[in-house]
């Protein structure tokens, strides 16, 4: 799962910022330190994963998936307490 | 106008805002006597922007006065006193000089909102030098344009933005003497040596009050880039209108969202609040909508100056979020960038307790032009009125110049009578380009707007094809550029869309060249090479392709059509159309 999770996180991430990919992401940095993200970037991104997954995102929420790792992590989390 | 109006009472336990009853003061108001308030090199040899931001409160006696707050991304704070950006902005003085930089050269900054900007602003006016302020998020093109046409002989930035955004461009920067790299590293000398192995002794150079001390670049719609230039006299500007239309004494707490890398930055966030002798706020990180309303409320911000894009996004966040943080010193909200929709100044009073006063000015302009004031009632989604000292009115071009439009609510072109301190005085190297922004006495601004009956006015759309992106500028011609550098593209149209949040967001049109077929594939390779050449903040976000774009008989591509046909409205007068699909 945590491998479909990633494939969904990056998939978000290129469609905004298609010149990331290929690029290795370091997994417990956020995006925006390693990358040229900016605000508007991030909030595409964050509106593509809920998008894909269906889950509803709350603002509160952004900070945890400022990185490859915490996004993957929040995914697990949001989707294990939906019962999958 | 469908909005109610916003009615200002005095309320009681606040102090007063500096523009008590905007009409008597406007009406007593001149240039002369506000320059007379600035503080003035001493031995009265001239002005400089930096003794009247930071070593006038230290001769004061204000020097323990705290100048900065500076917030990391970790949340840690590190302060700053009037004293100390005194002292560190003479050792960057001195250190420019030991450097060889003489009066007049271009030190440019590559930088997010960090304390080094300040110091190396401040620093680089104190020895006379022209600071020329660069948007971090800029990719390499953009960046190698502007220090090209300035001619930049010292870049202050940091390893990691050299290295992704100097370092593919250096050969071609030839005027280029020293880079300064901020924490150090491989490229450059290391800010903080540097600085440390000056003396924090500084002798003024006389500065005039005409004398150039900053660049500011703007977007063209056709050609390269503008730098507009600004003079050490414009201080007298960002002091007046910073009280004004900022409503700013100096016992407040103040925070401008703005990058530093454009002229709000500069004129209001760095110039505006260290005149007057606040505690200016500078937050590292990029916008969260908790971190900001968490920052409003622990840093007890008084006065806070933000963007349209920002108070959407907060918008979208809900209404509930900024109930559990404690908004309390919170006294006036203002907004540049592109005009905040009514709802977003209703959406303020509703949820924050405090309307949001739009404001409007340019680049060229150098401050604030037209305001909406702590004092004066607020028609949600007009732009205020004039400044004291600043005559505006609505023109329509003629043949041989311009005639001035009295009747309210008709759409002409907005206009300025030249004379304020802060109104640019030429593009670098373009004096032609200067000379046409400009019908006698008027500076034609290339903004539409009405005026209405009470004087307020409103802001309708761009008289040329420049887009208005989350504040900022952005140039078709420079997009269209870098797009038709990619080996697929023959010809690209680049225009605005409407967006709820950023108010236009960036569109291309391409025509590709033979061998080429349109893919999805394609389309992320295409805009991932504008985003590489350009930045996520300038490079298109939507693209589509064309067989043929329509153009004129002369071959140019004709944006307004482009658009036109993207947004189903009348497509107006194509005559001089050449073949299109």
């Amino acid at each position: 799962m945590a491998q479909e999770y990633e494939k969904i996180v990056k998939d978000a991430l290129f469609s905004v910022a298609p010149d990331l990919e290929g690029e290795e992401i370091v997994p417990d940095e956020t995006f925006r330190d390693q990358f040229e993200i900016d605000s508007i970037d991030f909030l595409n991104y964050v509106i593509g994963l809920s998008k894909a997954t269906g889950l509803d995102i709350p603002e509160v929420d952004y900070s945890e998936l400022e990185s490859l790792q915490g996004a993957v992590a929040y995914l697990r989390r949001r989707k294990a307490s939906m019962g999958f | 106008m469908p909005n109610e109006i916003i009615v200002k009472a005095a309320k009681s336990g606040v102090s007063s805002p500096n523009l008590t009853d905007y009409d008597a003061i406007r009406q007593a108001f001149t240039w002369d006597a506000a320059t007379a308030e600035l503080a003035g090199l001493p031995g009265g040899s001239g002005i400089n922007i930096a003794y009247e931001a930071a070593d006038r409160h230290v001769d004061a006696g204000d020097g323990g006065r705290v100048a900065l707050r500076w917030i990391r991304k970790d949340r840690s704070t590190r302060e700053y006193t009037y004293r100390d950006l005194k002292d560190l902005s003479a050792r960057f003085a001195n250190a420019l000089k030991d450097l060889g930089a003489e009066r007049g050269e271009k030190v440019f900054s590559l930088l997010g909102r960090v304390p080094e900007l300040f110091v190396s602003a401040l620093g680089t006016w104190k020895c006379g030098a022209v600071f020329c302020p660069l948007f971090s998020a800029f990719g390499p093109e953009p960046i190698k344009a502007r220090m090209t046409i300035a001619g930049a002989s010292v870049l202050v930035t940091t390893e990691r933005l050299f290295r992704r955004k100097v370092a593919p461009v250096l050969p071609d920067l030839t005027s280029l003497r020293h880079v300064i790299l901020v924490g150090g590293g491989e490229g450059g000398h290391d800010f903080d040596s540097l600085i440390g192995s000056a003396s924090n002794e500084f002798t003024y150079v006389d500065t005039r009050a005409d004398e150039l001390s900053t660049l500011h670049f703007t977007s063209g719609t056709t050609g390269k880039p503008k730098g507009a230039m600004h003079v050490h006299g414009a201080v007298a500007a960002h002091r007046a209108t910073a009280r004004f239309a900022l409503d700013l004494h100096p016992e407040d707490t103040y925070w401008c969202t703005a990058d530093p890398g454009w002229v709000t930055g500069t004129s209001y966030g760095i110039i505006g609040p260290l005149v007057i002798g606040c505690t200016a706020i500078a937050d590292e990180a990029e916008f969260n909508a908790e971190r900001w309303y968490g920052i409003l409320a622990e840093e007890k911000v008084n006065v806070w100056y933000t963007a349209p894009t920002a108070i959407r996004m907060l918008m979208r966040a809900g209404d509930e979020m900024p109930g559990s943080f404690d908004l309390s010193s919170l006294r006036f909200i203002a907004s540049v960038g592109e005009p905040l929709n009514p709802e977003a100044v209703l959406w303020g009073e509703r949820v924050l307790g405090l309307p949001i006063h739009d404001n409007w000015w340019q680049s060229e302009t150098g401050g604030i032009m037209i305001a909406n004031y702590a004092s004066m009632n607020i028609n949600p989604g007009s732009m205020g009125k004039p400044l004291p000292g600043i005559e505006a009115t609505i023109v329509r071009r003629t043949d041989d110049g311009v005639e001035l439009i009295d009747t309210p609510d008709t759409k002409g072109e907005l206009a300025l009578k030249r004379g304020w301190p802060s109104m640019f005085r030429g593009y670098l190297g373009e004096e032609a380009r200067y000379q046409k922004c400009f019908a006698g006495d008027w500076y034609l601004t290339e903004d539409l707007a009405t005026r209405d009956a009470d004087g307020y006015f409103w802001f309708v759309g761009r008289a040329d094809d420049i887009i208005k992106s989350a504040g900022h500028l952005i140039g078709p011609f420079e997009v269209e550029s870098a797009l038709i550098e990619h080996q697929a593209v023959a010809e690209a149209g680049v225009i605005g869309v409407p967006d709820p949040i950023t108010g236009e967001v960036v569109k291309a049109f391409v025509a590709l060249n033979p061998g080429y077929r349109q893919s999805e594939a394609l389309t992320k390779d295409i805009l991932a090479h504008a985003r590489k050449r350009l930045g996520p903040a300038v490079a298109p976000r939507l693209l589509a392709f064309r067989a043929t774009l329509p153009k004129t008989r002369s071959g140019k591509i004709m944006r307004r059509l482009l658009k036109a046909r993207e947004l189903g409205l009348p497509e107006g007068d194509t005559s001089t159309l050449e073949g299109n699909e």
